[in-house]
């Protein structure tokens, strides 16, 4: 074998190993939601998150405008503080409420965005006040035969 | 049984227990120096860089076809095994994730470097035997021609290229072959096939996890091939059982490395 056409075969290898790990990063993983999109932070406590977790989408109206960036527990409050990252373009009234949902019985769960009439804006640091926790299944449960039980005692 | 006879006999197991401990830290002290000594004649390899490139033609290029029908076939039959369960639950759309997520963190390393082992490392095993057994090593320190920067760094490095890539062409041909199998020939949604997947898969957390395994395994593979093929017996037995050991060895060793590997890199993430 001689020295060109091996240098031909490598060539033809290493683009072609190149080209899979392009692939990889592009079309499996999908590199422009990578961490390193530029955007700003945000805070908003939540009593309860349910099953949010880490890099979580934020959705506003459906679109996906961030991702849940840090989870951790005031331990003043007892509340959870849920800090996401906002990409940058996107603008959101400071009276906004921040709601924690699923999508379908099981999919996965994130958090929604419902803009206010506010004229002012969150920017970096910002906080949300008014939020909405996680519906808890099981609470939601427990307060229907509650009221049940309670319904039949009153007839 | 007297007394005596039995305390010979615990003697005796506890000697070759004894033995076989330090033959084997012997070894692996040995293994390590050698490494050093490949990396310390690394760049002398590397101003012949032809030889590399020779070595990257026979264990990656010539791996080619075994790698891309392999990943082909996993993919293939991954995803129709996925689906079988999926679709139970109602989530056909996940296929997608369940098939990206396993090849790139797990089956593409893995596979790859079990393949790899078996196809290249195994070869340069009996060929650096060979090569021993022939004299054509100490024929080549007469010359004044290091073996190690001449013969051993190239391989060593050729396979450490190698491997990543063949990697990481596993993981695609297996992408695309549930692609065929999963939209094409069941007909679950495209758009949720590709758009779910991108969803779930990160670059940070899954895509360069799986290339640093890959990197490590390549690295593991090829230093055992090295390795075992300059210290086998120079006789004809002595290279088959260097070439058995080597494939026997680096298929441990990938499975150890990626369970190590896998605590360090995926205990936490969700």
């Amino acid at each position: 074998m001689n020295r060109s056409t091996i240098d031909l075969w490598v060539g033809i290898f290493v683009t072609l190993g190149f080209g899979a790990i392009l692939f990889l990063a592009l079309k499996v993983g999908n590199l422009t939601n990578v961490g390193s999109t530029p955007g700003y932070r945000i805070e908003a406590p939540f009593d309860n998150i349910g099953g949010l977790k880490l890099r979580a989408p934020v959705k506003a109206a459906g679109v996906a405008v961030g991702r849940v960036e840090k989870i951790r527990l005031d331990p003043k409050t007892f509340q959870a503080v849920v800090t996401m990252k906002i990409d940058n373009g996107y603008e959101f009234t400071a009276d906004t409420i921040a709601s924690i949902l699923t999508s379908g019985l099981l999919g996965e769960v994130y958090i929604g965005l419902d803009t206010g009439g506010d004229t002012k804006t969150l920017a970096e640091g910002g906080r949300i006040t008014k939020t909405q926790s996680a519906v808890v299944l099981e609470k939601l449960i427990g307060q229907f035969l509650f009221d049940r039980a309670a319904d039949g005692s009153g007839k | 049984m007297p007394v005596a006879e039995i305390g010979n006999g615990v003697v005796r197991v506890l000697r070759r227990v004894g033995a076989g401990t330090i033959d084997m830290i012997a070894r692996l002290g040995y293994a390590a120096r050698f490494f050093g000594a490949v990396a310390w004649n690394t760049p002398a390899a590397f101003r012949r860089i032809h030889l590399t490139l020779r070595e990257i033609y026979f264990s990656g290029v010539l791996s080619l076809v075994i790698i891309l029908v392999s990943g082909l076939f996993v993919g293939m039959v991954l995803a129709l095994q996925g689906y079988d369960v999926l679709n139970r639950y109602g989530a056909d759309d996940s296929l997608g994730v369940l098939v990206a997520l396993s090849l790139v963190r797990e089956l593409g390393p893995v596979v790859a470097g079990l393949l790899f082992a078996s196809r290249a490392g195994s070869a340069i095993t009996a060929e650096i035997g060979l090569m021993k057994t022939t004299e054509q090593l100490s024929a080549m320190e007469m010359m004044a021609v290091d073996p190690l920067a001449r013969v051993v760094a190239p391989r060593f490095w050729g396979g450490v290229i190698s491997m990543p890539l063949l990697a990481a062409l596993f993981s695609t041909m297996g992408v695309y072959g549930a692609y065929l199998v999963g939209v094409r020939l069941i007909g679950i949604d495209p758009g949720a096939f590709w758009g779910n997947m991108q969803a779930a898969v990160d670059v940070r957390t899954d895509v360069v996890n799986g290339i640093i395994k890959s990197v490590v395994f390549g690295t593991a593979v090829s230093l055992i091939a090295v390795f075992e093929g300059y210290v086998a017996k120079p006789t004809a037995e002595g290279v088959s059982s260097a070439t058995t050991r080597t494939v026997v060895e680096s298929s441990l060793a990938i499975l150890a490395l990626d369970f190590i590997l896998t605590v360090f890199m995926f205990r936490g993430v969700a």
